[in-house]
C-alpha cells in the first residue's frame, strides 16, 4: 500500500508550506501581464527599469548593473523570480534582535533555521497523533507511520532514489557514513585494501574510515587539492589504477571552500574499476539539484538540519543491491522478521538498518522540510545563492587585507565563504561580528587535514541559505571592515 | 555595545610581552582549546626562595588567548609559586575587563589554566584539578 502511494501520489505539499511562494508567482504574473511591453526579445539588453515589484532584489540588482538583464532573461526562460523577502517571513527567528541588530545568520553551513511550516509540523504530531509506527493497530499509529513512510518517499523523490526503500533514517550524516563502514566496510574491506578519500572531507568522512582502515588493516590514499580548492583530478586517476581499492568515499560540496565536485565523473572512473563511491552530500542536497541516478552512487548522506529539517535525523541512500547484501548495524526491536535465542532473521531494508524506535517526529518534519524546499525550487535556491555568493565575493574582496580561499569563480561554487582578515584570528572576526548581530562560523569546521593544505590554523564562514538577502552581505562586509579598523588592517 | 577588543587587548596582541622560551624554566606547561585551536605554553624560572625570577610564554591562537597569556606572565613575575597557586580567574578577567561571552571565557582562561597546571606539577599536589578554572 505504501508502495503504491509512492508510485502515484502526486506531491502532497500542504497549501500553507507553498503560500508564500504561490504568491510571489501570482504577484510576479500579474505584474507581467500588465505589462506587455516586458517581452524583451532575447537579442535586446533592456536599459530601462523593470517596474515590477520586488523592492529590495530589483534595487540592489539595478545599482550592480547586470541583474536588469538577468531579470529579463528569466522572464524569457520561464523562470520565476526568487523573493527573498517573502521566504523570509517563513522563518520566524529571523525577526530576533542580537545586540540591537537584526540578526543576521550566516552559519547555514553548520545548520539551517526552520520555517514555520516544519515547526508547526512537529507541535501537530506531539499535539495530534504521536504514536510508535509500524506497531500498534490503533488510528494515530496508522496516522503517524503513514507520515513517517511519507517523508521517505517524499526523500526518494527529492534525490530520485528507485524506491522509498533505499532510504534509511539515521542521525545525520555522520551516522549514515558510520552505518556505512561498519555494515559495508567490516563486510567488504579486508587487509591491505585501499579506500579513497579527498583533502576536503569533513572529519566525519574521515574519522570513521580511520577507524575501519585500523580494524581491518586496509589503508587511506587522500586526493590532494589545487591552490584553488579543486581536486587533481591526477590524483584520484592514479590512486584508482594503483589497485586494491574497494571504495571511493567523497563530499559532493566542500563545507569550507564551497566547491562543487565532479562526483558524476568521479563515479564513473571508480565503476569502470568496479569500485562503489559514497557521496556526502549534507551540504548540496540542501542546495542544489540532486539526483542519485544521475550521479549513479552507489551511497549519498544528508542530514535534515541543513536543510530547514530537525536536528538528529539524516539520511543513507543506498542503492538497494548494496543495501540487500548488507548487515544490520544495530540489532534490537523493529529490524527483526523473527527472533529465537540463539538466532534472529531481519526484515528487509530500510527496516533491517532501523532497529529500535527511530527519530519519528524528526522524520516527519524533514518530510515537511522536503516539502518546503521543493517548492521553493533547488533550482531556485541554486540561483540564489550562486547570486548572493557572487555579490559577497564582489563586497568582501573590496575589504583591504581580506583572502578568501577557495574557487576564485563565485559562480562554480556552493554559497560558502571562507576567508581571513589580516592577522585577525578567525575567532576575534567571529566576536566582532556577533556585536553586530551576525552569525558565522569560525574555526577548522571540522576539517582540520584541510586547513593544514591551506596552511591555517582556523578561517571564519559565512554560509548562505534560502532566507538570506543582499542586505546581510552588506552588513558582513562593513562589519568586517569595522574589525578590519579595529585591528588597524 | 561596547568591544571586548580594547586598544590594550590590542597592544599585547601585536606586541604581547615576555613571549619567548626559558631553557632554564623549572616550571614548564602546555595545552590547547580544540575548539579555537589556541596554543599556550608558560615556562617560569624561580630562585632559591620559589620566586618567580623570570617567566615567559609562547603560543598561539585568537587576541584574547595570547593577550591574557601576555597580561598573566606580567602578574606572576615577583610572586612566590605559593601566591601564583592563589591567582584566580577573576584576576586574569580584570586584567581583560569587557565582557566575554561563555565561549570565549574558555580562551582567556586558557592561559591561567596553563600555569595552575604547571605550578600544581612543581609542588607536586595530586588535585590540580580542584584548583581548575571552571568554566562554563
Amino acid at each position: 500500500m505504501l508502495r503504491r502511494r509512492w508510485v502515484g501520489a502526486s506531491s502532497s505539499t500542504s497549501p500553507k508550506a507553498t503560500s508564500h511562494a504561490v504568491a510571489a508567482i501570482a504577484s510576479y504574473r500579474k505584474a507581467r501581464n500588465r505589462l506587455p511591453g516586458l517581452a524583451v526579445p532575447k537579442s535586446t539588453t533592456p536599459t530601462t527599469k523593470l517596474p515590477l515589484t520586488f523592492p529590495g532584489q530589483l534595487a540592489q540588482s539595478t545599482v550592480r548593473g547586470y541583474a536588469t538583464q538577468k531579470q529579463a532573461t528569466a522572464y524569457i526562460h520561464g523562470k520565476e523570480p526568487y523573493d527573498v523577502e517573502k521566504v523570509r517571513h517563513d522563518f520566524p527567528i529571523l525577526k530576533r534582535i542580537i545586540n540591537g541588530k537584526p540578526l543576521a545568520y550566516l552559519d547555514s553551513a553548520a545548520t539551517t533555521q526552520k520555517p514555520r511550516d516544519v515547526i508547526d509540523e512537529l507541535t501537530r504530531f506531539y499535539n495530534e497523533y504521536n504514536a510508535n509506527v509500524h506497531r500498534g493497530v490503533y488510528k494515530i499509529s496508522e496516522e503517524a507511520t503513514a507520515a513517517y513512510e511519507e517523508a521517505r518517499a517524499k526523500i526518494a523523490r527529492l534525490i530520485n532514489a528507485s524506491s522509498p526503500s533505499e532510504i534509511i533514517f539515521v542521525r545525520g550524516t555522520t551516522e549514515a557514513i558510520n552505518l556505512v563502514a561498519q555494515s559495508w566496510g567490516r563486510t567488504n574491506i579486508g587487509l591491505g585494501d585501499g579506500i579513497i578519500l579527498t583533502e576536503m572531507e569533513h572529519h566525519s568522512n574521515i574519522v570513521p574510515w580511520q577507524l575501519l582502515a585500523k580494524e581491518r588493516g586496509a589503508h587511506l590514499k587522500y586526493v590532494g587539492l589545487t591552490d584553488d580548492g579543486h581536486l587533481i583530478h591526477d590524483d584520484f586517476r592514479l590512486h584508482l589504477e594503483s589497485g586494491g581499492i574497494k571504495l571511493v568515499t567523497m563530499t559532493h560540496v566542500s563545507n569550507v571552500l564551497g566547491t562543487i565536485n565532479p562526483v558524476r565523473e568521479y563515479v564513473r572512473e571508480a565503476h569502470k574499476q568496479g569500485c562503489p563511491v559514497l557521496v556526502d552530500a549534507a551540504q548540496s542536497v540542501p542546495h542544489i539539484p540532486v539526483d542519485v541516478r544521475d550521479l549513479d552512487c552507489d551511497f549519498l548522506a544528508f542530514s535534515g538540519h541543513k536543510m530547514c529539517g530537525p536536528t538528529g535525523i539524516g539520511v543513507l541512500f543506498a542503492k538497494k543491491t548494496q543495501l540487500e547484501e548488507m548487515p544490520p548495524y544495530h540489532g534490537g526491536g523493529e529490524m527483526i522478521r523473527e527472533v529465537h535465542l540463539y538466532e534472529s532473521t531481519w526484515k528487509d531494508s530500510p527496516y533491517k538498518f532501523e532497529a529500535g524506535t527511530t527519530n519519528i517526529a524528526g522524520a516527519i518534519g524533514l518530510g515537511k522540510a522536503v516539502d518546503y524546499v521543493s517548492e521553493l525550487g533547488l533550482r531556485n535556491i541554486q540561483g540564489h545563492e550562486r547570486e548572493l555568493t557572487e555579490y559577497a565575493h564582489d563586497r568582501l574582496g573590496k575589504v583591504k587585507g581580506i583572502r578568501i580561499y577557495g574557487p576564485e569563480n563565485p559562480g562554480t561554487k556552493a554559497g560558502v565563504i571562507s576567508f581571513n582578515l589580516g592577522d585577525v584570528h578567525a575567532h576575534d572576526m567571529a566576536t566582532l561580528l556577533d556585536e553586530d548581530g551576525i552569525a558565522v562560523r569560525s574555526g577548522h569546521h571540522c576539517a582540520q587535514p584541510l586547513m593544514e593544505r591551506l596552511g591555517v590554523s582556523s578561517t571564519t564562514r559565512a554560509s548562505v541559505y534560502v532566507y538570506n538577502n543582499e542586505e546581510e552581505i552588506d552588513r558582513l562586509a562593513e562589519s568586517v571592515k569595522r574589525a578590519g579598523r579595529i585591528f588597524k588592517i | 555595545m561596547s568591544s571586548i577588543y580594547s586598544e590594550i587587548i590590542l597592544d599585547y596582541y601585536r606586541y604581547p610581552r615576555n613571549k619567548g622560551s626559558l631553557p632554564r624554566a623549572q616550571i614548564h606547561a602546555r595545552d590547547t582549546n580544540p575548539l579555537c585551536g589556541d596554543v599556550v605554553e608558560m615556562q617560569l624560572e624561580l630562585d632559591e626562595r620559589n620566586i618567580v625570577k623570570d617567566v615567559k610564554f609562547n603560543g598561539q591562537g585568537c587576541a584574547i588567548s595570547q593577550a591574557s597569556a601576555s597580561m598573566l606572565t606580567e602578574l606572576v613575575k615577583g610572586k612566590t609559586v605559593d601566591d601564583v597557586r592563589k591567582i584566580s580567574k577573576e584576576d586574569v578577567l580584570s586584567l581583560i575587563g569587557g565582557q566575554l561571552t561563555a565561549v570565549r571565557l574558555k580562551c582567556a582562561l586558557l592561559s591561567l589554566k596553563v600555569l595552575k597546571t604547571g605550578v600544581y606539577d612543581y609542588i607536586g599536589s595530586t588535585d590540580a584539578t580542584k584548583e581548575e578554572p571552571s568554566i562554563l
